[in-house]
C-alpha cells in the first residue's frame, strides 16, 4: 500500500463531503443546509405584473391635490381643476395672480407648463412617465418585501424578474388560510386618502350618476361595511397615505380593533388647515376606494394623528396596519403566474423521488458489483462519495433542491458510473492485450480520460444553458447536474485512480483478474 | 462477468444502410405525428390553469363536472385521474389576473359539496408568461446544440460535429414523436428531459467518436470503414453497460417517481434507447458518408506536429541563445 496524491485528495474530498452534508442529512439545528424547493416543501410562487399606467394616473392626481392646496393656502381663486392621463389643467380666476403659480409649478419635476389665457395646463413629459412607471415597479417590490418581512414567514423571496415582473416566493405556507392572508397582504393597495365630503350636494348622492358627480369634481364612494350607504366626496383628496409616518393596531373604548395613524409634518399641517376651515363638515377616511368612516369635524385637529375604525378582526387590523406602514402600492398588481403546492403533495413528492433515487442507486451498485467484482466496489465507493460531495456543495451554497433536482441526482448516478465503466473496460482490454498491471491501469486511465472529459464537458454545456434559460424548478435540475458532473470528475476519475495506484502491488501479486476485474485470464 | 469480449470486429457499417432506412422512417413518422396529432402543450407553454385535487375517497368526477359546468370561467375544463382514483387534475385554458381571488379559489368554491377534498396544487400561467417560457425553451435547445457543435468541432473535426448534431436531431425528433404519440403534456420538465437526452446521446456519440479518432491516429493503413467498425465493436461493452445502468435508473424513476415526474421519465426513457442506437447506427455512418478523409486528417496532424516541433526547436535555440 502506497499513499499517493490522488488518494489524499480523494480522502479529503470524502471528509469534506461527509462533514458538510451532515447538517442536511441529519437536519441539525445549525450549519448550512440544502433548501428544499417550493415543489418539495410546499409553498407559493407568484409572478406579478404591475399596472404601471395607474402609477402615472395617481402621480398626476397628487399633483392636482397639491395645486389645490397651494391655491387655498395662498388665497388664489382657481376653477375647473381637472386631470387626465397626461396632465392637469386649471383656470386662474384673477389674471393678476397667474404669475404666482410660476415659481411653484416649476418645481414639479419632469413637466411642461403651458398657458393659454388664464388657463394653465401641466403635462408630464414622456421621459417622466417612463420614470414614474419604473419607480412604480421598484416601489412595488420594496413595499411587498416590507410587508412580507413583517408577515412572519421565514425568508420570503421578492425579486424583480425581467423588466417589469415581480417574483414572489413564499416557502412553508401550510394552509389555505395562510396563503390567502399572504396574497391579500401582498396585493392590498393600502391607499389611504382623507377626503372632504361635498356637504353642499351630498344630500342628492342617491340620485346621482358617476358622470353627474364628475361634473362637480366629485366622486361617489361606498361605505365599507354597508355598500348601500354612499358618500359624495371631492375627487381630489386633502392628503394621501404618502404622508403617513406610522400605523399600528389599537383598540377603541369597546375593545374593538382599530388602526392609529400618524402623519408627517407636512401632512399634519395640511390636515390642521383643512379641519380648521371645515368645522361642521365631514371628513371621509377612505382606504382603497372605500369609506371606512366619515366623522364630523368639531374643531381644528392638530398633531397629525387619526384613527381608522372598521369592522375588522384583530388579524385583519394587524395586516392592514402592516400594509399601511409599508406604504401604498403606487400601482395595482396583477397575477401573471402562480404555482402553489400544498405541503402534503410536497411530502409525497419527496417520498416518491427518494424511492426512485434509492432504488436506482441500489440497482446500479449491485450491477457494478456483479459485473466488475472488486473494480465494481471501487467504482461504488466513488459513487457514494459523489453523492456526499454533491450534497455538501449544495448545502454550502445553500442551493435549492427541487423535484427535477432530485431527478438530476438520479441521472448523476448514471453518468458518474459511466466514467468508471469506460475506465474499467479500458483496463480489461489492456489486460487482454497482455500489458502489465501497472501499464494496464495507467494507460487505461489516460486512454479513457479524453473521452470522459469530452463527454462530461458537453453535458456541462447543456446544463449551463439549462440553468441560464430555465426557470424555477428546472434551474434546480441544472444545478444538481452540473455539481454532480464536476464532483464525478473528482471521485470517478481521480479518486478511483488513487485507489488503484494504492492497491497496485497487491493487485499485481494476487494475479486474480477475476476477483479484481471480473474477467478470466 | 462479461457481455462482450473483443475477439473480432462486427461489421456495423455493413448494416448501416438498413439502419439508415429505419431511422429515416422513424424520423419521418415522428414528424408526421407532430404534424397530425401535434404536441400537447401543457400550461407552462400554452398558458392556463391546472388544479390538482385529492379526495378522501374516489374522486366524484361526474359530480365535479356538473359543479364546474355553470361558470364560464371553467369552460373547456377537463378532469382526469392523476395517479390514483382519489386524485384528479382539472385543466383549464382560462386564467385570472386577480391576486387575492384567483381561479384556484373559484374552483374550491365551485367544488364545495362534491365531497371531502384538499387542493394540493394550483398552477396558473398567464398567456404572456406561457409565450415567454416557450420562446426561452426553444432558445435553450438551440443554444445548447450550438454550444455542443462548437465544442465538438473544436475538439474533433467539423464532420464529427455535424454527424453528432444529426444524431441529436434524430434523437430529439423521435423523442418528440413519441411524446406526440402518447399525448404527453409538454411542460418545462419535458424540455429538461429533451436537454438531458441531448447531453446523454452526445455522451454516447463522443465515446464512440473518441475511439474512432484514436483508431484513425493510431493506424494509418486501415480504411475508415474498418476503423469505425473496430471502434464501435470495442466500445460495444461500454455502450451496452452504460445504457443498461442508465436505463435501470430512469426506469425506476418512471415506475416509482410518482405521477408528477412521469412525463420527464417517459421522455428520458425514449431518449436513452434512441440515443444508444443513434450513436452506433446514425452518427458513425454519417461520418463515413461525409467522406471523412483519413489521409487528409493524418496530413493535418503531421503538419500540426511538425509546426509544434519547429516551434519547440526555435524555443530551444532561443533558450540556448543561438538566435
Amino acid at each position: 500500500m502506497k499513499l499517493n496524491y490522488r488518494i489524499v485528495i480523494f480522502a479529503l474530498a470524502i471528509i469534506f463531503g461527509v462533514a458538510f452534508s451532515m447538517p442536511s442529512l441529519l437536519q441539525t439545528e445549525g450549519g448550512k443546509k440544502v433548501t428544499l424547493g417550493l415543489d418539495l416543501q410546499g409553498g407559493l410562487h407568484m409572478l406579478l405584473g404591475v399596472k404601471t399606467e395607474e402609477a402615472t394616473k395617481s402621480r398626476i392626481k397628487s399633483i392636482a391635490a397639491s395645486i389645490k392646496h397651494f391655491a387655498e393656502r395662498n388665497d388664489i381663486l382657481i376653477d375647473g381643476l381637472s386631470f387626465d392621463e397626461t396632465g392637469v389643467k386649471f383656470e386662474v380666476l384673477d389674471s393678476d395672480e397667474l404669475s404666482k403659480f410660476d415659481e411653484y409649478l416649476k418645481e414639479v419635476e419632469g413637466s411642461v407648463i403651458s398657458k393659454v389665457g388664464t388657463i394653465i395646463s401641466l403635462t408630464l413629459t414622456e421621459k417622466e412617465i417612463v420614470k414614474t412607471k419604473k419607480e412604480a415597479i421598484s416601489q412595488a417590490i420594496e413595499t411587498i418585501r416590507n410587508r412580507l418581512d413583517q408577515f412572519g414567514l421565514s425568508e420570503p423571496v421578492v425579486a424583480k424578474q425581467g423588466e417589469e415582473k415581480i417574483l414572489v416566493q413564499l416557502a412553508g405556507i401550510k394552509t389555505q388560510e395562510e396563503e390567502q392572508r399572504a396574497r391579500e397582504l401582498i396585493s392590498r393597495a393600502a391607499k389611504l386618502e382623507l377626503m372632504a365630503v361635498d356637504e353642499d350636494r351630498n344630500a342628492r348622492v342617491y340620485n346621482m350618476s358617476d358622470a353627474d358627480a364628475a361634473a362637480y369634481g366629485d366622486i361617489i364612494l361606498n361605505d365599507v361595511k354597508n355598500p348601500s350607504i354612499k358618500y359624495l366626496v371631492r375627487e381630489i383628496p386633502i392628503l394621501d397615505g404618502g404622508m403617513l409616518t406610522d400605523a399600528s393596531m389599537g383598540f377603541d373604548q369597546n375593545n374593538r380593533p382599530l388602526i392609529n395613524f400618524k402623519l408627517n409634518a407636512e401632512g399634519a399641517e395640511i390636515f390642521g388647515d383643512f379641519t380648521g376651515r371645515s368645522v361642521g363638515k365631514r371628513l371621509a377616511v377612505v382606504l382603497d376606494g372605500k369609506v371606512y368612516s366619515a366623522p364630523n369635524i368639531n374643531e381644528r385637529i392638530g398633531g397629525g394623528s387619526g384613527q381608522i375604525s372598521g369592522n375588522y378582526t384583530v388579524m385583519e387590523a394587524k395586516d392592514l396596519a402592516i400594509a399601511l406602514r409599508s406604504g401604498a402600492l403606487l400601482a395595482p398588481i396583477y397575477l401573471m403566474e402562480k404555482r402553489s403546492v400544498g405541503p402534503s403533495l410536497g411530502a409525497d413528492s419527496i417520498k416518491a423521488s427518494l424511492v426512485a433515487l434509492i432504488g436506482g442507486f441500489v440497482l446500479v451498485i449491485i450491477f457494478m458489483l456483479v459485473y466488475y467484482r472488486l473494480a465494481g466496489v471501487i467504482a461504488n465507493i466513488a459513487l457514494i462519495a459523489n453523492l456526499f460531495i454533491l450534497l455538501a456543495v449544495m448545502s454550502l451554497f445553500g442551493a435549492t433542491l427541487t423535484l427535477p433536482g432530485m431527478a438530476g441526482i438520479v441521472l448523476t448516478v448514471g453518468m458518474a458510473v459511466d466514467a468508471n465503466v469506460i475506465i474499467s473496460e479500458r483496463i480489461r482490454e489492456l489486460i487482454y492485450e497482455g500489458k502489465s498491471m501497472h501499464k494496464a491501469i495507467e494507460e487505461g486511465y489516460s486512454n479513457a480520460m479524453r473521452a470522459i472529459l469530452d463527454a462530461n464537458i458537453t453535458t456541462l454545456i447543456a446544463s449551463v444553458v439549462l440553468y441560464a434559460y430555465g426557470t424555477g424548478a428546472i434551474k434546480g435540475f441544472a444545478i444538481t447536474m452540473s455539481i454532480g458532473i464536476l464532483a464525478s470528475m473528482l471521485t470517478a476519475i481521480l479518486g478511483t485512480h488513487g485507489i488503484y495506484q494504492m492497491l497496485e502491488t497487491r493487485i499485481t501479486k494476487s494475479k486474480n483478474n477475476k476477483l479484481w476485474f471480473g474477467i478470466k485470464g | 462477468m462479461e457481455f462482450f469480449r473483443y475477439t473480432r470486429t462486427f461489421n456495423f457499417m455493413g448494416k448501416s444502410r438498413v439502419a439508415m432506412i429505419m431511422s429515416i422512417v422513424l424520423v419521418l413518422a415522428s414528424y408526421a405525428l407532430l404534424a397530425t396529432k401535434g404536441l400537447n402543450y401543457g400550461v407552462d407553454f400554452a398558458g392556463g390553469t391546472v388544479v390538482q385535487v385529492k379526495y378522501d375517497t374516489a374522486a366524484p368526477i361526474d359530480k365535479m363536472r356538473d359543479a364546474l359546468k355553470g361558470n364560464s370561467l371553467f369552460s373547456g375544463a377537463t378532469i382526469s385521474e392523476f395517479g390514483t382514483p382519489d386524485e384528479v387534475v382539472i385543466r383549464m385554458k382560462t386564467t385570472t389576473g386577480n391576486v387575492t381571488t384567483d381561479i384556484g379559489d373559484e374552483t374550491r368554491v365551485a367544488l364545495k359539496g362534491s365531497g371531502n377534498f384538499e387542493i394540493r396544487r394550483v398552477d396558473i400561467v398567464g398567456p404572456t408568461v406561457g409565450a415567454e417560457l416557450k420562446e426561452k425553451g426553444v432558445m435553450s435547445l438551440l443554444l445548447a446544440v450550438l454550444g455542443i457543435l462548437v465544442y465538438v468541432a473544436f475538439r474533433f473535426e467539423w464532420r464529427f460535429a455535424v454527424a453528432s448534431i444529426v444524431a441529436l436531431v434524430h434523437d430529439i425528433s423521435i423523442a418528440l414523436g413519441m411524446v406526440a404519440l402518447f399525448q404527453i403534456d409538454v411542460n418545462l420538465d419535458v424540455l429538461a428531459a429533451l436537454l438531458t437526452i441531448l447531453g446523454y446521446s452526445l455522451n454516447d456519440t463522443i465515446i464512440v467518436f473518441d475511439r474512432i479518432r484514436e483508431g484513425v491516429t493510431g493506424n494509418r493503413m486501415q480504411d475508415l470503414e474498418s476503423t469505425i467498425n473496430e471502434s464501435v465493436t470495442r466500445t460495444l461493452a461500454r455502450t451496452t453497460l452504460t445504457s443498461l445502468t442508465t436505463f435501470f435508473v430512469v426506469f425506476t424513476l418512471f415506475m416509482f417517481g410518482g405521477e408528477i415526474i412521469h412525463a420527464f421519465a417517459f421522455t428520458l426513457l425514449v431518449g436513452v434507447v434512441v440515443g444508444t442506437y443513434s450513436s452506433v447506427f446514425v452518427a458513425s455512418p454519417i461520418l463515413l458518408w461525409f467522406g471523412f478523409d483519413v489521409k487528409n486528417y493524418h496530413n493535418k496532424l503531421a503538419e500540426k506536429a511538425k509546426r509544434a516541433a519547429e516551434k519547440q526547436k526555435m524555443r530551444d535555440q532561443f533558450d540556448q541563445g543561438v538566435v
